[in-house]
């Protein structure tokens, strides 16, 4: 074991933020907030959930992110205030806007969008450069062909090829999978670098029917691990695909693929690695999410750091995780292209003898734009952008996604889906990915799409009894909330419309619902039938893609839906994962 | 699956013993109509263990004693269920000794899923698929030497969607 390991990595896990930056200099040259001070032998840079983003984005981080049990408190389930505290950063300052949603509305037309392909080009290039040839890699922690209306309507090529020119050289995945096995094949022989997944195997009769696998003695459908050379030292870099997609998607695009945790599976690797190859450092690139990291650092042993990714939480420093063979730090790099992870290692024979980490915002505007990198988003746009240009409308408000139980975006979706599809009810997924819109700004169908562009947008109106509704909203709320990381599949609790309802996080699954109500304030009934409406069915359904229900819902022009997202707390009064009004 | 004639009971359970896997005396999955002549190859057919709605019960009557907890069981089963209908379940164990090796789900309508005869000199290894209408404990138990040890893991069964 290597215990040896302990005694510095706790020291010196703490990392610098980047100062508070009093206002951003417009157009600027690459600003002095990213020269880095220089620190050890070897530069990793991280990258997940950039959701095709390759434009800058206004993305509005979560004001509601509660923890449960153990996890109450504990980063990544912290925010507002609480975060701000818990991290060192300066309200007011560019770190607070872009870690939290503090202010969110002031501080984003103060100091603008962030990420953007070409800007992280600038950035990756610049941060590269700084340590010198061979010295740095560039990984990708997956769901990077996902997100946009260009990226599905080209199944992620888009994404590959900016993927190539940014100089990603390993990369694991969630969404991806979602484009089936053909599209996912196809990107991977156009891309550069290594698709890595040890926690991937073929189904028992795919492996008896011959399927295509990286080794058919395990099953394992695509290489588990790369060692790279950095300067004399290598490093074992394992990929840990989302451990969930047949079940948080339709199974009909992986059918002969079985995914999991695979715990037992990676420690034998990460042995493999530390005794037969020798390797001075192993890192795994990781889409669990950031619980399932956590709880799998403690049960793993001889993994110097997980980069996670899936949860999209942006959590500046890493966290110290215990386990029987010493310390593994834990970290997690946000989404959508806002962040960049910086992990600085000073290797040594057998071992990582210090490390930095910063997670780094990508403000646009101090960046320049690479412009080999914005002439390449400006051909992939090209032909499609015309169709998706048109404005269907104006912000009413701050429309945003993210947060455990709704959005204003999300209230959005369900309108149009309730007066679109006349139903009582409308249910509409979770999802972590989708922008922010400001008050004000129009509204596009490429903006419509970035909300919604998904291989499964059928919608689909179904007769549910009462105690159906409930079944659902329960099995959805103990995916985020199950005492045990391992039982979570990440993403937030399905959004609803024409319903209202209390929820108690801290409950076991069946009794965290409560008080259902339709809108006219009458109680749900457990044996009574009602007209539900939604979309991003793991079913097969036949109905119009979400995204026309939802333009044509703008189009009509009707007016907007005021009313406060329906559903009431119980038991988490102090849970640091809800921000208290004006903090 | 329903196997109906004996003739192809007879191959089946040579295909069996051939992979050492042991003679079954039960399933939880299949129905199986070709119980004389797995009587026959076996003990007498545990048909009160099978009308157990917990598991409990259900090992009393297989055995007539209780298992300790042993991390010298090893079983492999998923966190959360791809397909409740088909749970790959497998188990293994380090003990010696072993006669048999047998697998229970709390919440299962019938918690004996099925129980498996290691002959001397058999690997102790077994895979099955198990059919789980909900979210449960699956328990293994082993027997070796005349005691029985157990391994529990709870296997979360969910109707799936809304990922992040």
């Amino acid at each position: 074991m290597i215990i040896r390991r302990r005694d510095f990595l706790r020291a010196t896990a703490a990392a610098t933020l980047t100062a508070g930056l009093p206002r951003l200099a417009r157009s600027a040259d690459t600003a002095s907030v990213y020269d880095l001070e220089r620190f050890g032998n070897a530069r990793i840079l991280h990258l997940t959930d950039t959701h095709a983003q390759l434009r800058p984005v206004f993305f509005r981080e979560p004001s509601v992110n509660i923890g449960v049990g153990a996890m109450a408190g504990q980063p990544p389930h912290l925010v507002g205030k609480a975060f701000l505290d818990r991290f060192g950063i300066r309200p007011e300052s560019a770190d607070a806007y872009a870690f939290t949603c503090v202010e969110f509305e002031k501080a984003a037309v103060r100091f603008g969008k962030l990420g953007g392909f070409a800007h992280l080009k600038t950035l990756v290039d610049k941060l590269r450069a700084d340590v010198g040839q061979g010295r740095s890699l560039l990984l990708d922690g997956g769901d990077l062909w996902q997100g946009t209306g260009l990226a599905n309507a080209v199944k992620g090529a888009d994404m590959v090829e900016a993927a190539n020119l940014l100089g990603i050289e390993a990369m694991t995945g969630h969404w991806e999978f979602t484009y089936g096995e053909q599209a996912l094949r196809d990107n991977l022989a156009n891309f550069k670098g290594e698709f890595l997944a040890q926690n991937v195997f073929l189904t028992e009769e795919a492996a008896f029917n011959d399927a295509k696998a990286f080794d058919p003695a395990s099953g394992r459908v695509f290489k588990p691990s790369t060692i790279k050379e950095i300067g004399s030292h290598r490093v074992a870099i394992i990929g840990q695909a989302f451990p969930y997609v047949p079940i948080a998607h339709p199974k009909r695009f992986t059918p002969d693929w079985t995914f999991g945790i695979r715990d037992e599976e990676l420690q034998k690797l990460v042995d493999n690695h530390r005794t037969n190859d020798k390797v001075d450092a192993v890192i795994l690139l990781s889409h669990n999410g950031m619980d399932v990291d956590l709880k799998l650092a403690s049960r793993v042993t001889g993994i110097d750091v997980i980069l996670g990714g899936h949860t999209h939480d942006a959590i500046p420093l890493p966290i110290t995780v215990t386990n029987a063979g010493g310390v593994t730090l834990v970290t997690n790099a946000g989404s959508n292209g806002k962040f960049l992870g910086v992990l600085d290692l000073d290797l040594a024979k057998g071992k990582v003898a210090n490390v930095r980490y910063r997670l780094l915002p990508v403000f646009s505007e101090l960046l320049k734009p690479d412009p080999a990198m914005q002439g390449l988003i400006d051909r992939v746009r090209d032909p499609h952008v015309g169709d998706w240009s048109d404005k269907l409308a104006s912000a009413d408000r701050l429309l945003y996604r993210r947060g455990n139980f709704s959005g204003s975006v999300d209230q959005l979706i369900c309108d149009a889906m309730l007066s679109e599809l006349n139903a009582e009810i409308a249910l509409s997924p979770g999802f972590r990915w989708g922008l922010t819109t400001l008050a004000g700004q129009p509204l596009t169908m490429e903006d419509v799409l970035s909300e919604t562009a998904i291989t499964y947008p059928e919608t689909y109106v179904a007769t549910m009894t009462g105690s159906q509704i409930k079944d659902v909203l329960e099995d959805v709320c103990d995916n985020l909330f199950n005492a045990d990381p391992y039982h979570q599949q990440g993403g937030d609790m399905v959004r609803v419309g024409g319903l209202t309802y209390t929820c108690a996080p801290a409950e076991t699954v069946g009794k965290r619902i409560s008080e259902l109500k339709l809108a006219n304030g009458k109680h749900l009934e457990a044996r009574k039938s009602y007209k539900v409406a939604g979309w991003a069915s793991v079913n097969e359904q036949k109905g119009e893609p979400i995204w026309d229900i939802v333009a044509k819902h703008l189009r009509a022009g009707r007016p907007p839906n005021r009313e406060a997202p329906g559903v009431t707390l119980k038991g988490v009064d102090d849970n640091a994962g809800i921000a208290k009004q004006g903090k | 699956m329903s196997i109906t004639t004996n003739e192809f009971a007879e191959t089946r359970r040579m295909v069996l013993k051939g992979a050492g896997v042991a003679a079954l005396i039960g399933l939880g999955v299949v129905s199986f109509d070709a119980r004389p002549a797995l009587a026959a190859a076996n003990d007498a057919y545990p048909k009160e263990a099978f009308k157990q709605k917990n598991e409990a019960d259900a090992i009393k009557l297989l055995y007539g004693k209780t298992a300790e907890p042993s991390d010298k069981v090893k079983m492999d089963a998923p966190e959360i269920a791809e397909n409740g209908a088909v749970v790959p379940i497998s188990a293994t164990t380090t003990l010696s000794d072993v006669t048999s090796i047998t697998f229970l789900v709390s919440e299962n309508p019938i918690a004996l899923i099925a129980s498996y005869r290691i002959p001397d000199g058999t690997l102790p290894s077994v895979s099955n698929r198990i059919k789980m209408a909900k979210t449960s404990n699956v328990i293994v138990i082993v027997e070796a030497g005349g005691k029985l040890y157990s391994a529990t893991k709870e296997v979360k069964v969910t109707v799936g969607g809304c990922g992040g």
